[in-house]
């Protein structure tokens, strides 16, 4: 019995090594057979990148009171701030650079969105692969919820939690959570009640391997790629549902102003022609949602042949 | 069928009566609107008589017996910031978002049906490429941040369009709409149209995979070989057979139509009740948000019940397997 336990074990390994060596190695040249999608990808990566290393490349901290002077405000792109540096995106009407501001507004949006996401993700992970693997009345009354607020727009949801609880950057974050978690729910769920009933789940329950153990080790894994797919497009959407909410008033505070809140604070001054206070955060809120979009549509295609063959032609 | 009918309304009935539980104890448990009200020179008297006035005095389940006892009535309370009936602003302010919301999802129709049909017709085509692209486009970009191109473009530097109000309203039927005057109409137009894009996006996307299924059946080919004419194929013989899941589908959408115009009333400054909430959520007017909340909330399981219903019509097997359940 050990023996073919060893056995087992050692075929397991030896899967998982092929596993990971060649089939990677061919998601990632499909990838980049799209030059769309390579595109997108280099640039979410320097949009990332950029965010991340804010403080170091950009003229000023917009945050810090004292590096914010009144007597720079509402400038257009081009012109020379009072303490010397080039505003080339103009500023807004607090005197803020709009670059600095743009890249510190993208810290905040894309950790909101990416920090909900995957809080949802994990969530709706543990809730649809416990429905699937539980099976009966649990699954009957989890799916009966799930179904229920994929009845609401995901918008609605979230605009409804606001208003009950109020605004907050933890406030945000839970609604975009809840707002989310029944998308992945829904996907993972589909996809472990069709490894539920694969043999190897079976051969491993006759071993008498722990239900936890076969639920995570075991299903899990091969649940993640639909659920990778199903998490960049659903990142994309908490962003943008975040920037609404934002701009609505009813989301980020103006004390960690996202894009959302940056273009909210420009709409004012766009009716008398200084466009770009809004028009320049609003850019980069867009080209980061559509990257995204672009490279979880092409992660679709990749990594799920069976989709790419029906709806993947679709568009 | 009639027992299907039965249980699902009973779940309806508990949906509401769940959310009505959530929403009142959820709105009522945050912040203190007696101090937004009640001007910061006022004593404490004046502080004591206005928490008398809207009954904040008592306790929270006494509250929510007498919420629930005045809803069952169709009485939401009053606005802390109007002093009017909630639920008659939310009415007043209806009209203003369902006609709003109609001219988008018509607009939709009427735009993306034919867009839909041309790509479906020929997808290798630039101009179908180019359609797709925008319909992408159309699902990617956020509604505000449309809404903002949009005043920027036809109000600012075109000034073709207003950018807000609802401009003059005419009456028809006993409701004011802006749909019948030359005013309304102008400033009707950014906003649904601002409203429409994500429907037009689907509705491009329905029509063309429709279209491309069908053009391979059978029907289509005999139609040729009859020697019918392609226009007539396509206009009565296609359309026909892809109008049903379309029109379905788009009449479905009618709801979150209404719900996101809550973005697009806000940028518009479009009177409805969307616009209401966003206020009403900043000056914490409890009321408003608790009766906009359960209005959306009945909406929605409306529609789903009727959605639920017609599937159950149309498709046996949906009234089975819930019956097995």
């Amino acid at each position: 019995m050990t023996e073919v336990v060893q056995q087992d074990l050692a075929s397991e390994r030896q899967v998982q090594t092929i596993d990971s060596e060649t089939p990677f190695k061919r998601f990632v040249s499909e990838f980049f057979d799209s030059k769309t999608a390579s595109v997108a990808l280099f640039i979410l990566l320097s949009i990332i990148i950029l965010a991340v290393i804010a403080p170091w490349i950009t003229p000023q901290d917009p945050y810090d009171l004292a590096q914010v002077d009144v007597l720079d405000g509402r400038q257009p792109p081009g012109a020379e701030a009072f303490s010397g540096y080039t505003m080339w995106l103009g500023s807004d009407g607090a005197g803020r650079d709009l670059y600095s501001g743009i890249l510190y507004g993208l810290r905040i949006s894309l950790s909101v969105g990416v920090m909900s996401g995957f809080i949802a993700l994990l969530i709706g992970m543990a809730v649809g692969l416990l429905a699937a693997y539980a099976g009966g009345r649990a699954e009957n009354v989890i799916m009966r919820v799930v179904d229920l607020q994929l009845s609401f727009p995901a918008a609605l949801v979230a605009l409804m939690l606001i208003a009950i609880l109020g605004k907050g950057v933890d406030k945000i974050i839970l609604a975009l959570v809840v707002a989310q978690w029944a998308y992945y729910a829904r996907t993972v769920r589909a996809s472990a009640l069709v490894e539920r009933n694969k043999e190897y789940v079976e051969a491993a329950a006759c071993l008498g391997i722990s239900h936890a153990r076969i639920i995570f080790r075991h299903i899990m894994p091969n649940c993640l790629a639909p659920l990778i797919v199903v998490g960049t497009v659903q990142t994309a959407h908490a962003i943008s549902l975040e920037a609404t909410l934002s701009f609505l008033g009813v989301g980020m505070p103006q004390t960690s102003p996202s894009l959302g809140v940056l273009i909210a604070n420009g709409f004012e001054y766009m009716l008398s022609g200084r466009y770009w206070i809004s028009v320049f955060p609003g850019i980069a809120l867009l080209v980061t949602v559509v990257s995204i979009n672009l490279v979880g549509d092409h992660l679709r295609d990749v990594l799920n042949p069976r989709i790419s063959t029906g709806g993947g032609k679709a568009k | 069928m009639s027992v299907f009918i039965i249980r699902r309304l009973l779940q309806a009935a508990l949906i509401v009566f769940i959310m009505s539980l959530i929403v009142f104890f959820g709105v009522n448990v945050i912040g203190d609107p007696v101090y937004m009200l009640v001007s910061p020179d006022a004593d404490q008297a004046d502080i004591e008589k206005a928490i008398e006035r809207l009954g904040l005095n008592l306790p929270i389940y006494e509250q929510y017996f007498k919420f629930l006892n005045g809803a069952w009535q169709g009485d939401l309370g009053d606005s802390f910031v109007f002093g009017e009936p909630a639920l008659k602003l939310i009415l007043h302010h209806m009209p203003a978002t369902f006609e709003l919301a109609f001219t988008a999802l018509a607009m939709a129709i009427v735009i993306g049906i034919p867009l839909g049909l041309y790509s479906g017709l020929y997808p290798e085509q630039k101009i179908s490429k180019g359609i797709m692209a925008g319909s992408i486009l159309g699902f990617s970009l956020p509604t505000f941040w449309v809404g903002l191109m949009l005043i920027m473009l036809f109000a600012v530097m075109l000034g073709w369009l207003p950018s807000t109000g609802r401009g003059d309203t005419a009456k028809l039927f006993g409701l004011q709409t802006s749909l019948f005057t030359l005013d309304g109409l102008s400033h009707v137009i950014l906003p649904a149209l601002n409203l429409a894009l994500l429907k037009i996006s689907l509705a491009i996307r329905l029509t063309r995979s429709g279209v491309r299924e069908a053009m391979g059946q059978d029907y289509v080919k005999f139609a040729r070989a009859k020697g019918l004419n392609t226009s007539r194929i396509i206009l009565v013989h296609v359309m026909k057979n892809i109008m049903i899941p379309v029109v379905t589908v788009m009449g479905l959408e009618f709801g979150s139509l209404v719900a996101f115009s809550v973005v697009t009333e806000s940028i518009f400054a479009w009177p409805g009740m969307g616009k209401l909430l966003i206020d009403a959520i900043l000056q914490l007017d409890r009321p408003i948000v608790v009766a906009y909340l359960m209005i959306i909330v009945l909406f929605f399981v409306v529609i789903n019940l009727i959605v639920d219903i017609i599937y159950s019509i149309l498709d046996p097997r949906v009234r089975l397997q819930d019956q097995g359940a």
